[in-house]
């Protein structure tokens, strides 16, 4: 795997005993979510004939290259306490704009550039009602969602909207790889867009204010932290890397429509969630969000290589899901249990 | 945009560096839509056909449908998968469980890595589909699409169920004679971009411009995206809005299902009337409940057969997909290649109380 960046996560301080580092990297679930990736990709590989073939591989990664590309921005969001559900309506409006101006007659070159400002745009709204209103953000993109998407198909209505430029279009296509790989050039970009997000949030003061505002918002305002400034900027952020998703989802399939993307906001946050993600805000690591944007990927891909059936993999990636939640909320509480043991018995004399 | 705090300018200034920088990527040459390359790969098969040429044994075909919990999709690749036994063949049915465009392209890729000898694919959208199709054709698997039609250039054949002409007309004409030419009529589809579901509603608007229809007026088009209870609650959206309908045409067997349904159950029993396509087991409790009184659609059976059997004769090389072409369908007989790769499986069946009782699909 050349896909995951590395990430130097900084453990979170935890109160109470301090268990070893080896061990706490052991018992981290972003650390499982990597271990069970390449478990899945290494029983692909030995199992699945076509799995390990260059363009299944390339085609595999670039079928999630935009849930991938919106996750980057969801993780910052939920280590920061904050969710945006109005993501996949905010691609499925880039979407429907870049199909409804190009039917306009614009040149390509400028609507690329017109549809990030409206993601911009999105975010700000987004952002100005969680941070000026005081709603709280679930509450708030719940009501974006419908509005983004009602503007998608006001913006295009039913239509779908073709023959976009072969140039552009081939650079989305997952038949264009950087040349000796399997990298896609939307995959490309994201590893670009992780290695710098990772940066972001794991070794710049910027970072450690999300997950200051995450663990405890209060706190984290009196500490100095610009807290509205900085969920203001996040929705912006998400806003903007939504919109450009809607570009590369409209190229990649040759088609621009105002549905494109339906209920994609499950899937990212899905990821976002099965990465380790905490959803109370404060934990986490983009790693493990990565490592479960492509685990979900790469499962569904081999899945799918073997037949089986669309129920039964929705059923595998619920499962899934629900172990992320259960599994470290259990070990935390066996560690903890050992903890107290160890502390009730008396050290032994020597 | 006026901000007054310096967080929104900030926010402002780095989403405008954003936004500058990706313009500065990009090439200023300015790509529009009347500046097209031509570029138009077209999926020419330089193939002789050899009409003589026996089918081949053990060929791997699959189904590729909208979604795969639709029943009269199901009923359709099940005869189809049943007639690859006939000629020594296999068939299986793979496919998203919604009818989003883009669900169907990663079965696609799938169905190229597993090396299948032909693809049968009903198109959600005659676009989002053709990547992969026309990589399915470069390493000679054959495409055919079946029920709703891709882009011309993306398969090799499309076996119509009936002439989309004819089907769109018929149910405006069935529909008038059972309304006497007058009020107002709606269309329920299924979703936005279906192809087929497209060309039918094109021509259903045809026929309405004729003088005779002249006092009936098509008010809404209302999409239930082949889901149940969207359809569902289409109808009584449609019923709410316009409590004076005099008729619904829903040219889907999941949206006429779920319209009798909820109309069944309604003060509007009776004085709306429900045309449409639809399978003789879904509607035959409406037909003896006096909801519906008619409803058209092909022998969904022979449409998978005919399918199957094409997709054979296209993997065999008696077939290229060009007109003229001539193939045999099983029990079905011979069949004739139409304009643009068109294979036309017949006239669509009006079912009524008289004969329902004699269909069981």
């Amino acid at each position: 795997m050349t896909t995951a960046p590395d990430t130097k996560a900084a453990p979170t301080p935890r109160a109470g005993s301090k268990p070893s580092p080896v061990r706490s990297l052991a018992l981290r679930w972003d650390t499982a979510v990597g271990v069970l990736l390449v478990a899945v990709l290494v029983v692909g590989l030995g199992t699945t004939e076509g799995f390990g073939s260059a363009e299944n591989l390339a085609f595999a990664f670039n079928d999630i290259a935009e849930v991938a590309i919106i996750a980057l921005p969801m993780t910052l969001l939920v280590v920061a306490g904050q969710v945006d559900l109005s993501v996949a309506s905010m691609l499925g409006l880039g979407s429907a704009l870049t199909g409804a101006l190009w039917e306009a007659g614009w040149a390509f070159e400028t609507i690329v550039p017109v549809v990030l400002l409206v993601g911009v745009a999105g975010g700000l709204l987004n952002g100005w009602l969680v941070t000026k209103v005081g709603l709280p953000s679930l509450a708030v993109t719940i009501g974006t969602l419908a509005l983004y998407r009602g503007l998608a198909s006001v913006a295009l209505g039913s239509d779908a909207v073709t023959d976009f430029p072969q140039v552009y279009a081939d650079w989305a296509v997952d038949t264009t790889t950087v040349p000796g790989t399997f990298l896609t050039y939307p995959v490309l970009l994201f590893i670009v867009l992780a290695a710098v997000t990772a940066v972001v949030l794991h070794a710049t003061g910027l970072g450690r204010s999300l997950f200051a505002i995450g663990s405890q918002e209060e706190a984290a305002y009196f500490a100095g932290i610009r807290v509205k400034r900085i969920k203001l900027l996040l929705f912006v952020v998400t806003g903007l890397f939504s919109a450009f998703a809607g570009v590369v989802f409209t190229l990649r399939y040759g088609s621009a429509r105002a549905d494109n993307g339906l209920g994609f906001e499950m899937l990212v946050i899905a990821s976002v969630l099965l990465g380790g993600i905490d959803f109370d805000g404060g934990k986490g690591t983009l790693f493990g969000a990565v490592a479960g944007v492509l685990l979900i990927g790469v499962l569904k891909n081999l899945l799918t290589l073997n037949d089986i059936a669309n129920e039964v993999q929705v059923i595998v990636t619920g499962l899934l899901l629900v172990a992320s939640v259960l599994t470290p909320r259990v070990i935390a509480t066996v560690v903890e249990r050992r903890h107290r043991r160890a502390a009730n018995t008396p050290a032994p004399q020597p | 945009m006026m901000l007054r705090n310096a967080a929104g300018r900030r926010a402002v200034a780095t989403a405008a560096t954003a936004v500058s920088l990706a313009l500065a990527l990009t090439a200023c040459s300015g790509t529009t839509k009347d500046s097209k390359e031509s570029g138009g790969a077209k999926a020419a098969s330089s193939a002789k056909a050899d009409p003589d040429a026996p089918l081949k044994k053990g060929l791997k075909i699959a189904f590729l449908p909208k979604q795969i919990n639709n029943p009269y999709e199901k009923i359709v690749d099940e005869a189809g998968i049943e007639a690859a036994k006939e000629y020594g063949g296999t068939g299986k049915e793979v496919g998203p469980s919604d009818a989003n465009a883009s669900s169907q392209v990663s079965y696609i890729n799938t169905l190229i890595q597993q090396r299948q000898d032909a693809i049968l694919v009903a198109a959600n959208d005659p676009n989002a589909v053709c990547g992969p199709l026309k990589q399915a054709m470069k390493k000679d698997i054959k495409v055919v699409a079946y029920d709703s039609d891709t882009a011309k250039d993306c398969r090799q054949l499309f076996i119509n169920q009936a002439s989309s002409e004819e089907i769109g007309r018929s149910l405006v004409r069935h529909l008038g004679e059972q309304i006497g030419y007058k009020g107002k009529v709606a269309i329920l589809s299924a979703t936005q971009n279906a192809t087929n579901q497209n060309t039918w509603i094109e021509f259903m608007k045809e026929e309405l411009k004729l003088p005779e229809y002249k006092e009936m007026e098509l008010v809404k088009v209302a999409y239930g995206d082949d889901a149940d209870q969207k359809s569902f609650q289409q109808t009584q959206g449609l019923m709410q809005a316009y409590p004076d309908l005099k008729g619904i045409i829903s040219p889907t067997t999941v949206g006429i299902a779920a319209a009798a349904r909820y109309l069944s159950d309604s003060s509007y029993k009776g004085k709306v009337v429900l045309n449409g396509l639809g399978t003789p087991n879904q509607m035959r409790k409406y037909v003896k409940d006096g909801t519906v009184e008619q409803f058209s659609l092909w022998n969904p059976e022979e449409l998978g057969y005919l399918g199957s059997y094409a997709a054979a004769a296209l993997a065999s090389g008696q077939i290229t997909g060009a007109e003229g072409e001539k193939f045999e369908a099983g029990k079905l007989g011979e069949y004739t290649i139409g304009k643009d790769g068109e294979v036309i499986l017949g006239e669509p069946t009006v079912f009524d109380s008289k004969n329902i009782d004699t269909f069981d699909f």
